[in-house]
């Protein structure tokens, strides 16, 4: 059995670093280490979506033409929410999520 | 055990360091440099799956630019002057059982899936057929996701410009 050739060895990478990430989104409450956690996450998706372009589609353009738009939407939601953050320690000199119980100022 | 194998084996074992260390150290400076590791091999990964195109776009998307980004916000808020609590055990446990139990699922689910199969080789993997495809097929989802883009850099400008009830 060649494992860089099965489909199964690709997922269960991926399946890891999901649940790496879920364990990081729930157990860190640092908003900066959340979005490490969640670009963990978005990884596993992508990788998810190229074993699946390269071992069960006919057209190979499909599954990077999905990944590219995954990566292209992880930088827009890290531009903002990087932007927040910054906005967040200015008011409260604290980038803890449990200190941002509000929305309003 | 082929030559192929053992690299395949090195690289997911540094992918799955990386992605531990990014969730587990205290330092969320290190956590961003073990993100940028785990990243890299997400990168060689996509190598194995013959895209050399989605491999570039990691390393220069991901660890040129998202991966910067974020240690260029650790570095202006600082979070390590404030960071002295200790962890709370009974919310790590609680986290590493619900992540476990997803993990599980998700393997157990794989075991038990029948996966349709096409050729792994055959089939068009350049660049010139993945230009092809965003400029016809998807133009529209790619027009929208470029907008998607400008909306947001816009929007982070006017929230870190913004100066109204700055104390």
């Amino acid at each position: 059995m060649n494992l860089s050739d099965s489909l199964q060895s690709y997922f269960f990478i991926s399946a890891a670093l999901l649940g790496l990430g879920v364990f990081g989104l729930l157990m860190r409450r640092n908003l900066v280490a959340m979005l490490i956690s969640l670009e963990l996450i978005l990884n596993s998706a992508s990788l998810n979506f190229v074993a699946l372009n390269r071992f069960c589609l006919a057209d190979k353009s499909l599954g990077q033409v999905f990944t590219v738009f995954i990566v292209a939407l992880a930088a827009a939601e890290v531009c903002i929410a990087l932007s927040l953050v910054l906005w967040l320690y200015r008011k409260k000199e604290s980038i803890n999520v449990e200190d941002a119980n509000e929305l309003k100022n | 055990m082929s030559l192929q194998d053992v690299v395949f084996i090195c690289i997911a074992a540094m992918t799955l360091l990386g992605a531990f260390l990014a969730v587990w150290l205290k330092n969320v400076f290190h956590n961003a440099l073990s993100l940028i590791l785990c990243l890299f091999g997400v990168a060689a990964l996509f190598i194995f799956l013959n895209a050399e195109f989605l491999a570039v776009i990691e390393v220069i998307i991901y660890i040129g630019a998202i991966s910067i980004a974020i240690i260029f916000a650790i570095m202006l808020s600082r979070p390590w002057f404030h960071q002295s609590a200790p962890r709370d055990p009974i919310k790590l446990v609680r986290s590493a059982l619900a992540s476990a139990l997803l993990f599980g699922g998700l393997l157990q689910l794989l075991r038990l899936t029948q996966w349709p199969v096409a050729d792994p080789a055959a089939g068009d993997f350049s660049m010139r057929g993945i230009g092809r495809s965003l400029l016809t097929t998807y133009a529209l989802p790619f027009e929208t996701v470029s907008l998607v883009l400008l909306i947001a850099i816009i929007g982070a400008l006017v929230v870190s410009t913004s100066k109204e009830n700055s104390s």
